[in-house]
């Protein structure tokens, strides 16, 4: 592999921005699938549950996939005792705890 | 136990009991069970189906299952059109089929029929109506495999196939009212719906555009003890908030590969439910479900042969022979079982310890969210741009959607990727629905086509 992109999902001008918190990383992520799926969304803000945030599934999917490639964090590979994250401030969590 | 021998779907889900606290309901309609003996939903009599061969379309699933109920035993075949077919299939799923007769609401894939053949109409209102005078012939049920590259399969069952998973042993009080995020006209929907019908008990069918926190909302006004979905249905309602007045007792996943996370957070959102997972497939039937609340199956399950089933390992791929199989497709020339009678269901499974785990599709077939993608489909899309020397797509695992399609491309020098994604994008765009759309892609210098498979999983 030479080169990896996410296809459309974030450009080069955007990688050469300086590291982000985990919770300015996932917001730019769902700001820029939203954007990607033609998707309207809703103020991002702790107590958003994400059903409601107008992303649908495939979106979530995206953005776990995506996060795991720019962060390099990935909640749900090996603990089985997780919870699914129900609201955003839950999703943010999960990640910065998987973080740590 | 039943008998499914000369008894109609009507006769056996009579023969249970009608008493007044059964029901099938779906957003819009609620219909008492007992009410329809001697009333109709067809704007003409049964008889006039006698030995037709009849295609069934609806958005709705509640018509759907009236007109069953009806037409079981008098047709020579009802073909149930999930909703999301593609009218641009029907031509020739209506010639393989022999279809002669369209029942309709005005709705679904063959409301328009592609040719001239007699429409009936049928809704939810009940009209008093002759009842059938004989119900006693075996009705063939066409069933279509779901979301494949051409058109889909048409795999033929009979109700004794169809409810012979309905011994298994799970035990069901007559006053169950089950619940289902599948549609009937699938097969994991149609097994909810029979265990309805014929353990006496109620059913509450979901309903289009509907999200799972509604559904669940009605289900628990409804009363629902016992309901059944994917993984994906299920991830999608533990991410809003399960209604309060939603206490299952049962849950049923079935459809994809499930994982412990997904069993664990089940079994904290419903800590008095019996939780199971269940492997089926529209060609197979069910296979078996698994109660130990753990992911994958345990081996003595594929050893432990009985006189209704039996499974082997061939190759990894998990092969199954049962009285629960379909019969045969139609029109294709497929053979349906392999030299041994047994249906090879293409889903691998790879042996940890006791347990067998499943690991993804033979073929490379990517399951997101329970809609299949065949990975040529998508290739041949990516590889229309004339700067793209090859394609590869796969999936790649997903705690969301089980999977989502990734593709590795080679393109022709001096361009780069980043230079061509957004066109390629548009074209996919244009002609994939959604979830067949690659969402990574990723530059290589070359594919190992033998190790396609093998990057499926990245995290099995």
């Amino acid at each position: 592999m030479i080169f990896v992109k996410w296809a459309g999902f974030r450009t080069q001008s955007e990688d050469r921005y300086p590291a982000m918190s985990i919770r300015s990383t996932i917001v730019s992520h769902i700001l820029r699938i939203a954007d990607q799926q033609r998707k309207t969304i809703a103020p991002l803000t702790d107590n958003l549950v994400l059903v409601d945030s107008g992303l649908d599934s495939l979106c979530f999917a995206v953005l776990v996939a995506s996060l795991d490639d720019s962060l390099d964090v990935y909640p749900f590979s090996e603990n089985d005792d997780i919870r699914l994250p129900v609201t955003l401030g839950d999703f943010v969590k999960l990640y910065e705890n998987a973080a740590t | 136990m039943l008998q499914p021998e000369h008894r109609s779907l009507w006769e056996l889900t009579a023969r249970v009991g009608l008493s007044t606290r059964r029901f099938i309901s779906d957003a819009s309609s609620r219909i008492a069970v007992a009410d329809l003996a001697g009333c109709g939903t067809l704007d003409a009599s049964p008889e006039a189906l006698r030995g037709r061969s009849v295609v069934i379309s609806s958005t709705r699933q509640l018509p759907t299952v009236l007109a069953l109920l009806q037409l079981d035993g008098v047709a020579h075949r009802v073909l149930l059109c999930p909703p999301d077919l593609a009218s641009a299939h029907m031509p020739l799923i209506m010639d393989e089929a022999d279809a002669d007769v369209v029942v309709s609401d005005g709705t679904g894939p063959a409301a328009e029929p592609p040719t001239p053949v007699r429409i009936i109409s049928c809704g939810t209102a009940l009209a008093p109506a002759t009842t059938p005078r004989d119900r006693s012939g075996t009705t063939e049920w066409l069933l279509l495999t779901s979301g494949t590259t051409a058109r889909p399969k048409i795999v033929v069952h009979t109700l004794a196939s169809l409810i012979a998973p309905l011994e298994d042993g799970l035990s069901v009080s007559s006053e169950a009212v089950w619940g289902t995020f599948y549609d009937v006209r699938r097969y994991g929907g149609l097994q909810i719906l029979l265990r309805a019908l014929l353990g006496g008990g109620s059913l509450v069918l979901s309903q289009s555009g509907e999200t799972a926190r509604d559904f669940l909302a009605r289900a628990g006004q409804s009363g629902v003890t016992h309901i059944s979905g994917t993984p994906s249905h299920w991830r999608r309602a533990l991410m809003s908030e399960i209604p309060s007045c939603f206490s299952p007792k049962y849950v049923r996943l079935s459809g994809e590969a499930v994982d412990q996370v997904i069993l664990n957070n089940l079994a904290l959102a419903f800590p008095k439910a019996s939780i199971a997972h269940a492997f089926a497939s529209t060609e197979a039937g069910v296979a078996f479900d698994v109660r130990d609340g753990k992911a994958g199956f345990p081996a003595t399950i594929v050893r432990g042969a009985n006189n209704n089933i039996e499974m082997r390992v061939v190759d990894g791929s998990l092969r199954i022979r049962s009285n629960r199989m379909a019969s045969r497709y139609l029109g294709n020339g497929r053979s349906l079982v392999d030299e041994d009678g047994s249906v090879d269901t293409g889903d691998m499974v790879e042996l940890r310890g006791d347990r067998y785990y499943f690991v993804g599709r033979r073929e490379g077939i990517i399951n997101v969210g329970g809609l299949k993608v065949h990975p040529e489909e998508v290739e041949a899309v990516i590889n229309r741009h004339p700067d793209v020397q090859i394609a590869r797509v796969r999936g790649r695992s997903s705690p969301i959607t089980g999977a989502i399609v990734v593709a590795d491309v080679i393109v022709r020098k001096p361009k780069s990727l980043t230079s061509i994604t957004d066109e390629i994008l548009k074209t996919c765009r244009r002609v994939l629905p959604p979830h067949k759309i690659p969402v990574i892609m990723r530059e290589v210098q070359s594919i190992d086509i033998m190790e396609s498979g093998k990057m499926i999983r990245r995290r099995a």
